[in-house]
């Protein structure tokens, strides 16, 4: 395994030029997730309509691996329903793992990521903003059932 | 008679080479490559004869301390005594009395706020604190404050990464109970100036509780010069094995203080409804205690001795200074803390470079470096930036490692600027 594997070129690309980076105003969810470890922070905002996610955007810093991970994840959340959310969220969990064969049709550019689960400390990096989602998605069902 | 200083080198790196042999670790490879471990102000390596110390107790003379009445408790006794008595000579603290073994500085440090700060610490007080305290240092007293209704002061550094000893100076008041200060920055690597300020403190009436983990391995403490109240520190960074650390206090402090854990070792004597407290130090040492690491830690404070604090010095101060001209030729790094009269953590940034990947790129290398906050997360804050990379050295660390660093440091700016 080498570096150029976990350092791949689309993953440099998002750390430097990263996909939906910002504040969202009006967010129906916001949740703040860090690594206490290494002080890599990440909030997710999401505006979520009729079960479909209709915009996403994050704001934090930390290392390559979890901010071009965050950039790749807002970029396929985008537009899909809290359902096909869900199963991405499992999928890419299971890429991690190294328990299931990745789909680059479900996963885009965070099949990038793939190469991640040969470097077991790193694997937290890629998985903080898949956390973030399924926090966002949790509170997003309890602001459902409460309202 | 001055040598040349070509002789100063050559004799210096052939005693470096066989110091290096007692490091066993020295010979793994990491990821295929030679070891250079620089990550020494997390925890240090082990010579070969603190490992045998370990190997001794446990295979030739594990007994427990203080009770039994048999030749090996004897032996263990003698032993595990005799390593309070090497720990004192270590410190020059007064006497044995002076010496509690805990668990690590950490331990050491809550000991004080329990048994001390709990009695002595009340509602409208204050404690001062630096905003480089390691959070050992830091969260003990926050919690401490929270408590007692106490409130916190943290006195904040120059741009250069010294204490503002003035805003010290400035922030005691009658109210003041403590001073809680790093000896040594374990981000910045700044040395503080102790000796002044229990002597500005103690004016005040204030006490004072030294962190001294970085220090105590690095370079000869005299608590009795300093005149600090308390100072604490952890084996594991001075060559020692875990689960070990020292809490130093002056003997009429610690014999105001109640217990901090209640038990076996610790009473004279128990009736059914109260208890009389063993003498300074058992009355803090409850429990069968860290036998075989306190022996350990003696077999690492002698291989200090070994070594010479002189050796030692001007072999880390050569280091300090190389490392930090070497690392100056890079472009974009930025270095925190004071360039000289400093100690042995080094710590930085490289441009856009975040220091988990920098950290991953040098490990496969062979090269432990720290990337994180490490343990000082406001000081962070202060600063800028939420995480830095540290370089860490020690006596057994060489230039040629150094270089080996900035090389690595250089093939990861290329990397991740392809």
């Amino acid at each position: 395994m080498s570096l150029t594997d976990l350092y791949t070129d689309i993953i440099l690309d998002h750390f430097r030029d990263p996909r939906n980076y910002g504040e969202l105003d009006g967010a129906a969810v916001s949740v703040d997730h860090d690594n206490p470890v290494c002080g890599d922070k990440i909030t997710l905002y999401l505006s979520i309509r009729d079960g479909v996610v209709e915009a996403i955007k994050y704001s934090g810093e930390g290392c390559a691996i979890s901010q071009a991970s965050a950039s790749m994840m807002t970029e396929r959340i985008e537009g899909k329903s809290i359902a096909d959310a869900e199963e991405l969220l499992a999928h890419f969990r299971g890429m991690m793992m190294g328990e299931a064969e990745p789909d680059e049709e479900l996963l885009g550019d965070a099949i990038a990521l793939e190469g991640v689960n040969q470097f077991p400390i790193r694997v937290k990096c890629a998985a903080l903003p898949w956390d973030a989602l399924e926090d966002a998605i949790q509170q997003n069902s309890q602001l459902a059932e409460s309202s | 008679m001055r040598s040349k200083p070509s002789s100063i080198k050559k004799s210096s790196a052939f005693d470096l080479h066989s110091i290096r042999n007692d490091f066993p670790i020295f010979r793994t490879r990491v990821n295929g490559k030679p070891l250079i471990y620089l990550d020494n102000a997390a925890t240090s390596l082990t010579p070969r004869s603190v490992v045998e110390a370990l190997r001794e107790y446990y295979l030739d003379y594990k007994a427990n301390v203080h009770r039994g009445i048999h030749t090996l408790s004897e032996k263990a006794t003698e032993h595990y005594e005799g390593a309070r008595q090497t720990l004192a000579n270590l410190i020059n603290a007064p006497s044995t009395r002076n010496i509690i073994f805990t668990r690590n500085a950490t331990e050491a440090i809550n000991l004080i706020a329990y048994a001390w700060g709990q009695h002595n610490v009340n509602d409208g007080d204050e404690v001062l604190l630096t905003i480089m305290e390691h959070h050992s240092n830091l969260v003990p007293w926050q919690q401490l404050a929270k408590q007692r209704g106490a409130t916190l002061h943290y006195v904040d550094i120059d741009e250069t990464g010294n204490l503002l000893v003035d805003e010290l100076e400035n922030l005691l008041s009658e109210k003041t109970k403590l001073l809680a200060i790093t000896h040594m920055s374990n981000m910045l690597g700044t040395i503080n100036p102790i000796r002044r300020l229990t002597a500005l403190a103690h004016a005040n009436g204030t006490l004072v509780c030294v962190d001294g983990a970085q220090s105590v391995p690095h370079f000869p403490v005299d608590v009795q010069d300093l005149d600090c109240d308390f100072m604490a520190f952890s084996g594991h960074k001075m060559l020692g094995p875990t689960g070990v650390g020292v809490l130093y206090g002056k003997e009429s402090v610690l014999d105001e203080m109640m217990p901090f854990n209640y038990g076996g070792e610790m009473i004279l004597s128990v009736g059914r409804s109260d208890s009389v407290w063993n003498e300074l130090p058992h009355k803090f040492e409850a429990g069968t205690p860290c036998i075989a690491e306190a022996i350990g830690l003696a077999a690492a404070a002698d291989y200090l001795q070994g070594v010479g604090w002189d050796r030692l010095q001007s072999q880390e101060a050569d280091l300090i200074e190389y490392t930090i001209r070497r690392l100056g030729e890079i472009e974009d790094l930025e270095l925190y803390g004071p360039r000289t009269n400093r100690g042995s953590a080094i710590t930085f940034n490289v441009g856009t470079i975040h220091p988990h990947d920098l950290s991953t790129f040098l490990d496969q290398e062979g090269i432990a470096i720290r990337a994180g906050h490490h343990c000082a997360q406001p000081l962070h804050e202060r600063l800028g930036p939420v995480a830095t990379a540290r370089a860490s050295l020690y006596f057994y660390n060489t230039r040629e490692e150094i270089d080996v660093l900035v090389e690595g440091i250089q093939k990861a700016r290329a990397f991740f600027t392809r």
